[in-house]
This record gives structure tokens, sequence and C-alpha cells, in this order.
């Protein structure tokens, strides 16, 4: 087999703080490479130079034997390497033709040739075993297919390595699957892949060898089969992690700290009730589109909500948000960037941004910047926080686990009853993602009560209490901890009802 | 990069042990909260040479004493734009407010001038107007002036933060409806002969200085140059007073907030909605003020004082001082820099001798430029913290 992409002493700083150290590598031509790392590993930094995004500082790259030093995204673009990333780049205005011919529609008399478009798109979709229009805008596409459309595009421009940035992330159990099918598909037609995912088992099942990056070194490399996934980890964070969860160190009390009875919002929610008691973590599974994360929003007032009622500590929930969260209910939402974070400003901002009204008798009073100084300390001291200066260092420059600690941190200021945790660990490393999971265990044991919605069915059944599973807007059903079963849990969350009294507590 | 943050300044300690280079250096300075002025400073010395009268106290004070009014409407837009609004009404408001102070106040009136005005008979008479010569009068035209800024402004605000509206629609219509009302009022004309006490605030001074020998026993007039004004003493307090809110209360932290990511600041518990509402009244209060000693220094309350070119100046200044029209970044002292900058230019182009349309064609220029530096800022900054 011939090498397609190698790395030479590849080396990348900013602002003389190395990204990427004097890396070295070759990838053979119809490959799947599985990159492994935690966040701040130097894998986006090595994409990025691939991909022309940043130059390297030094060392070179090659690119089927020719040096390669691509000035612009256009020029990987033009040499055959494309990107699937995490977030996907479509124009969900416009159509999957449209999108796919975006940067080069063709013409026929200075007029866009649509039959031409069309055909074409049509080859392509049916390469992919997407079976829609390709006049269907992509607004109207599900994240799975709107990823296929991605590689696509990809396809369509000839593209010889296709780099998965996280491909997962918003995928059903059902669209991972196709899309697995995929890059084997690609695969066989001797496309090679760089596959990216903190997601071990399918780094482990789809790549035929693997790299591990620590501290953007290159600290591992070898045939798929000779790893397996603690062995991965132990690569990963450079020593061995005593297991993915933590013991739980408490069992949930008798008293009920929150209940949700007959929630019912047409569309959304369909007579939703359950429990929740003090020091319990209760896990809430369901696919895309179950209503799991609209059912949060619920909760926390920022969705109208026609019939039923909420309670906590006994006293009816009502009111806006601000009025919730004093009656102590706490939201980290399942995406950081656009509704957790104040990205640009500095973290010590961010942590106080939940409690900031107890810094001042009123709001126009004087800030008491001393306490806030120390309780913004103490709690990047609590939350382990990984952060330089926090007082001027922005959200932005931390890893993610390290911003998910600062969003779930600015909450515990004000010291809430029921947490609601919306995929807490998406986008997270491994390290960090313990972490989340030892404090979830701790705010239960101090007699809280944890919702924890996730997509990833492992960590539920590693860290909860009990897992309620909901199917388009229903409870179908709930199982407690002797009973988790992946089989039965995921056949639930396709649709298997199971009868409602296993759910009550 | 880890521990100097972004806009660490750029004088005193150097905290690496080897000398930074010519590059760190130019981008220290850049980001520097001092960036602006001393960005003036090197242009007031370029250019001293070549105009001789820029440096003449009488033009020094002139400087200073039109920086006084628009540095009060430009801090009232700070706040906007921190929020990541715009408040292009800020100029109707200022015209407005005027009317309302004169037509409250005037001692007496021309019925050539005034007799069609909608307000003649109703208000405003031969004898002036109904607070003319009552004791304390000024000072309720001046919280009736308050008053009509803040509705207007809260007006502004709530149908930005309740329906959702953009700011820029809400205020464009604010601005044409209120203008055009204001000239209604007076059919176009000034309201003239108001009260000295009134003008006092707008032309008093307390410190001026004389330079040369006395040779007369009597200093004319126009030698002396007013150097501590009241105007200065009322921008110089609004401005702290903004700064103070701004940087030390819980109101100010939560306007950051909003201007950063208004849906994770919901989300987080800031009362939104509320801060928008204020914001924007604070805004109409500040272009209020400003109408005031715009108005007094005219000595006459003017329908068209906030028109044409003002609003230009006022969001020009703001961001050439670095406030970012992207919101969640703006500082009161950024502004004082930017307002003294932007002085400076017209002042500059007015002694060479330019038309106004030329001015205006330099200083849109200008505006872009400091919109330019604006996104080279935040991206430098980005880059820099990771």
């Amino acid at each position: 087999m011939t090498t397609l992409l190698s790395f030479q002493d590849l080396r990348k700083e900013y602002f003389g703080v190395p990204a990427v150290r004097d890396l070295t590598l070759d990838i053979r031509a119809g490959d799947v490479v599985g990159v492994i790392g935690e966040n701040g590993a130097g894998k986006s930094t090595l994409m990025n130079m691939v991909g022309g995004v940043v130059q390297p500082t030094d060392g070179e790259m090659r690119w089927q034997g020719e040096p390669y030093r691509p000035r612009s995204p256009g020029d990987a673009t033009a040499r055959g390497i494309a990107f699937i990333h995490q977030e996907l780049n479509l124009f969900t205005n416009l159509t999957i033709a449209e999108n796919i011919f975006v940067d080069q529609f063709p013409s026929r008399f200075g007029m866009i040739d649509r039959p031409a478009m069309r055909q074409r798109t049509a080859d392509l979709l049916q390469q992919l075993a997407l079976d829609v229009s390709p006049d269907t805008d992509v607004d109207s596409l599900a994240p799975g297919e709107r990823q296929l459309v991605e590689i696509a595009k990809a396809l369509h421009r000839d593209a010889e390595l296709i780099i998965f940035d996280e491909p997962t992330t918003s995928l059903t159990p059902r669209e991972t699957a196709r899309l697995f099918e995929t890059i084997e598909r690609l695969k066989a037609d001797g496309k090679t892949i760089l596959y990216i995912s903190h997601i071990l088992g399918d780094v482990k099942r789809l790549s035929d060898a693997i790299v591990v990056l620590r501290d953007g070194e290159l600290v591992e490399q070898g045939a798929a089969a000779d790893f397996d996934v603690p062995a991965m980890i132990t690569a990963m964070i450079g020593r061995a992690l005593g297991g993915l969860y933590p013991e739980r160190t408490s069992e949930p009390r008798d008293d009920v700290l929150f209940s949700a009875r007959g929630l019912t919002q047409p569309g959304i929610l369909e007579d939703v009730s359950f429990d929740i008691r003090a020091g319990e973590i209760l896990g809430l599974f369901g696919l895309m589109g179950s209503g799991r994360s609209e059912m949060a929003r619920i909760v926390f007032g920022l969705d109208p909500l026609e019939r039923g009622t909420l309670a906590l500590q006994g006293r009816p929930l009502t009111g806006g948000v601000r009025q919730r969260i004093a009656s102590g209910l706490a939201f980290v939402t399942e995406d950081r960037r656009a509704e957790g974070l104040l990205m640009d400003a500095a973290i010590a901002d961010n942590l106080s941004l939940v409690a900031i009204e107890e810094f001042g008798r009123t709001p126009l009073a004087f800030l008491d910047k001393t306490r806030l100084a120390r309780r913004t300390g103490q709690m990047q001291a609590d939350m382990l926080i990984k952060a330089g200066d926090i007082r001027t260092q922005p959200a932005r420059a931390l890893s993610g686990g390290n911003q998910q600690k600062v969003v779930i941190g600015k909450w515990l200021m004000r010291h809430p009853a029921l947490f609601i945790l919306d995929e807490p660990t998406r986008g997270v490393d491994v390290g960090a993602k313990f972490e989340i999971y030892a404090l979830a265990d701790r705010l239960a044991a101090a007699g809280s009560g944890v919702l924890f919605i996730s997509s990833e069915l492992e960590e539920l059944t590693g860290m909860c209490d009990r897992i309620m599973v909901m199917n388009r807007g229903e409870v179908m059903g709930g199982f407690d901890r002797a009973a988790f079963s992946d089989r039965d849990i995921l056949a639930m969350a396709f649709g298997k009802r199971v009868p409602a009294d296993e759910v009550a507590a | 990069m880890t521990d100097s943050g972004p806009r660490a300044t750029v004088s005193g300690r150097d905290e690496f042990p080897a000398a930074p280079s010519v590059r760190q250096r130019a981008m220290r300075l850049f980001l520097s909260d001092y960036f602006v002025l001393y960005l003036s400073l090197a242009y007031f010395l370029v250019l001293v040479p070549f105009l001789p009268t820029l440096s003449n106290p009488a033009n020094l004070a002139n400087i200073l004493s039109n920086m006084w009014p628009l540095l009060v409407v430009a801090v009232g837009q700070t706040f906007v734009l921190t929020i990541a609004g715009i408040d292009l009404s800020q100029g109707s408001v200022v015209g407005f407010t005027s009317v309302i102070g004169a037509m409250l106040l005037a001692t007496s009136a021309s019925p050539d001038v005034l007799s069609n005005a909608p307000i003649w008979g109703l208000i405003i008479d031969e004898a002036g107007g109904p607070l003319a010569n009552v004791p304390g009068g000024v000072l309720v035209a001046i919280v009736a002036m308050v008053a009509a800024g803040a509705m207007i402004g809260a007006a502004n605000g709530l149908a930005i933060a309740h329906f959702r509206m953009p700011p820029f629609m809400v205020t464009l219509v604010t601005m044409i409806v209120i203008s055009a009302f204001a000239i209604f009022l007076t059919q176009s004309e000034n309201i003239r002969n108001l009260p000295e006490s009134y003008i006092q605030l707008g032309k008093g001074d307390i410190v001026s200085v004389y330079f040369g020998e006395q040779a007369e026993s009597r200093i004319p007039r126009r030698q002396i140059h007013s150097f501590i004004t009241y105007p200065m003493l009322i921008a110089v307090s609004v401005a702290i007073l903004a700064h103070v809110l701004l940087n030390s209360t819980v109101f100010g932290r939560q306007v950051f907030a909003i201007g950063t990511n208004r849906r994770a600041a919901e989300i987080s518990g800031i009362p939104v909605r509320r801060v928008i509402v204020l914001v924007f009244t604070i805004s109409a209060i500040c272009a209020t003020i400003g109408a005031l000693l715009y108005s007094t220094r005219l000595e006459a309350g003017r329908p068209t004082l906030g028109d044409g070119n003002f609003l230009l100046d006022v969001i020009g200044a703001t961001v050439i001082g670095g406030t970012s029209l992207f919101g969640g970044k703006g500082k009161i002292i950024w502004t004082v820099f930017g307002v003294f900058f932007f002085v400076l230019l017209s002042n500059t182009l007015n002694l060479m001798n330019l038309s106004s349309f030329h001015i205006d064609m330099v200083k849109g220029a200008v505006i872009v430029a400091a919109a330019l530096l604006d996104v080279l800022r935040t991206r430098l900054i980005r880059g820099e913290a990771s």
C-alpha cells in the first residue's frame, strides 16, 4: 500500500506554546485511521493544518509523495481532502442539490443547469443509499441525513481523504449504524478515512489503525486489533483509569423531591408523570425527537406547558425561569456554546452569572468584588477547573470538559435542589467525563436530585439509580438499577411499551 | 499566553523576563485601553506643525467644549452597543427634549416666528412658557425633559425586549416619528429667549485661563479661555456614574452578560427584559442631558438639533473608542477617548478649511476603519486566548 499523506516533524505553536510537537506519521491510502486523544491533545490543530486552516510552524506535510503546503481550505479541497465537521457546514435554507454545488454551480448559456445538478445529486445520493429527492430542503432532513449530504458533497469533489470529526454526536443509534455502513462502503471504494471520536468503541470497530495523541505528541500508534478500550484510555490520559464510572457513594432517600404530573403540550409531551427522590440520579433516555430535551426545557420554564403540574420540595413550580431558579432548579443545557456559556467573557464572570444578584444588595449597589473573587476562586478549586487567571481568561480558551465544569459550577453557586443535566458529557474527554460523573454522585450524596439526560445509554446505566425511557413525547416505562438491560431499554426507546407501574418510585 | 489577559495595559511592570519583541509590544499597545488616546495624541502632534492654530488655547478650549455634549450622548450609546443593540433615536430625543425645555422656559416669544406652531397659545405665547420666571422653574423643566426622554427610551426598550423586535428597526422608527413630532410642535422654528440661569448650564465656566501679560485693566472676553465649565462637570459626572454602573454593579454585569450571549443569560436567570428596557432608557436620558448642553449652548430649543450627521458622530465616536458593535465589550473610558479623537478629527478637518461634505466623507472613512479595527481586535484577542 502507498502512503497518501505523511507528516514529518510537523509542529505548530500558538504564541510560543506548542499545540502539535514534532509529529511524524504516515497515513496509508485506503485505511480507516482512528485518531484519539483528550481535548487539547492536538487533534484539531493537526486537522486544521491538513485542511489549510492554519499553517505549520515547522516540519512538512507530503500528499501522495509531493510536498503539501495548503495556504487555505480551498487548497485542501482542490487536492481531494474533505472534512465532515462536528457542526455541519450546510445551508439549511437550500436544497440538497444546491448545497452540493454551492461553490460551483454548473451553467448552461449563463443559467444554472438545474437538470444536470439534479442528475448528479441523485447519483450521489443513490451511492450513499439516501432515498430522498435532490430538491429536498436540507432544513427538513434529520441530522444523520444531513451528514450524508456532507459526504455526498465530498464525493462530488472526488475527495481522496475524508476526515470525520466527532460525526456521531447528534445521531441516533440507527443513524450511527447507517453512517458506519457508509464508511465501510467508502473504504471499499478505496477512500482513505481519518476518524476522530471520543467514543472509543466506535473507533476500535471502524479503524484499521489507531493513532493516539497526547499533549500535541504522537504517543502510540498501531493496528486497531492491538488496542482495546482500556488500553486506548490509558494511552490517551497517560495513566490507567480506575474505571469509566465512579462508585456511587449514596442511596436515594425516601422523600420525593420533585414530581411531575400529567405534563401535556400538544405535539411535544403527552401525559408525562414521574418523581425524583432526594439523592437520586434519574436517567432519562430517548432517541432524538423523543421529547427528552423538550421536557427539560418545559420543566425549567423556557417553553410553555398546556396542562400538568410540577412541584419541587412540595411547593408548586410555576412562573418563568427566574422564579424556578429561585425555587431551586438548575439546568445544564445540551448546547454549551449557545446556551450555557458566555464564551468571550472571563471564566469568573461565567461562574458568577447565576448567583450575581447575591453580590450586591440591589442591582445598582456596588458589587462586593472581594467576596465575588473569593467565591469564584473557591468554585474553580472545587470543580478542578484547569485554567490560568479566571478573571481574565475567556471561557472560549478552555477545553470542552473544563467548559462544562464552568457551566455546572455557576449553578452550584446557588446550591440548587434539582439539577437537570442535558447531555453533560457531550464533546468532553474521558478524564473530564469521569469528573462530571463523580460530581453528579456528589450532588446526589448531598441530597440534591439529578435528572440525567443522555443519548449514551452506557453512561446512564453506569451512573443512574433509575432510568426512564421516553418515545414520541411519552414516558414508555422505567427500570431500576437492578433491572438495567441495554437491550430492553433500547427496545423501549424504539417504542416497545412496558407496564407503567414499574416506573413509579 | 496564559496570564497576560486581553487588553493588558501597556505601561507598568514588564512581567516577561526577556524583552518582548517588537511585534508583541505593538500588539499590546494595540490592545491597550489607552490605544485611542495615544492615537489621538500622535495625530495631534503630527498635525501641529502644519496647523499652528491647532494648539492655540482658544482652539483647545473649543475642542474641549465640543467634547462634553457629545460625550454624554455617546455614554448612553455605549450601554446600548454593549448589549449588542443600537440606538438610532438619540438624535431625535436631543431635538425633541430641547424643544420641551425651551417651550417651558422661554421668557418671551415672537408671534412672527411661532404663531403658526401648534404650541402657540397652548403652551407658549408672547409672555413665554409656563415656567418663565417661576422660581425653580429650570429644575422643573429639566425634570420634564428627562421624563420625556426616559419615556421614549423605555418605549424603545419595551418594544425590543418584550416583542423581540430588532433594535435597529424600533429606534429607526422612533427617530423618524419623534423628530417629525418635534418639528411639528414648533413648525421647524427655534424657540429663543431662554432664561440666563438655564443658559449658564451650557456656557457657564468655573475656571478660565488667560495667557499673556495683563496690559489693560480689563482683559477682553475673547482672550479668556474657559477651561473648567459646567458642561464639563456635568459630562464628567455622567461618565463617572456610567463607569461605576457598568463596572461595579450587578446591573453592569448583567449588561455584559446579555451582550455576550442573550440566550445563555436568559437561561441563567438574568432579568434580560428588564435590563434591556433600562439600557434604552439610560440611552435616552443621556441624549436628554446632551440636549440640555447643546440647547443651552445654542441659547435656543431647536427641533432639528440632533438631525443630520449627529448620529454618525455619536456612534462613530463610541465605536472608535473600542466598544464593539457585536456586543459584550464596552468601556466608558474607551468612549471618552473615542469622543476626544472624533472631536479632534472634526476640529482639524475644519481647520484645514475643508467643506462639510469632505469632512463627512473623511469621518465616514474613519468610522469604517474603526469598525474594521473592532473585528481585528476581536480576532486578535481570541487568537491570543487559544
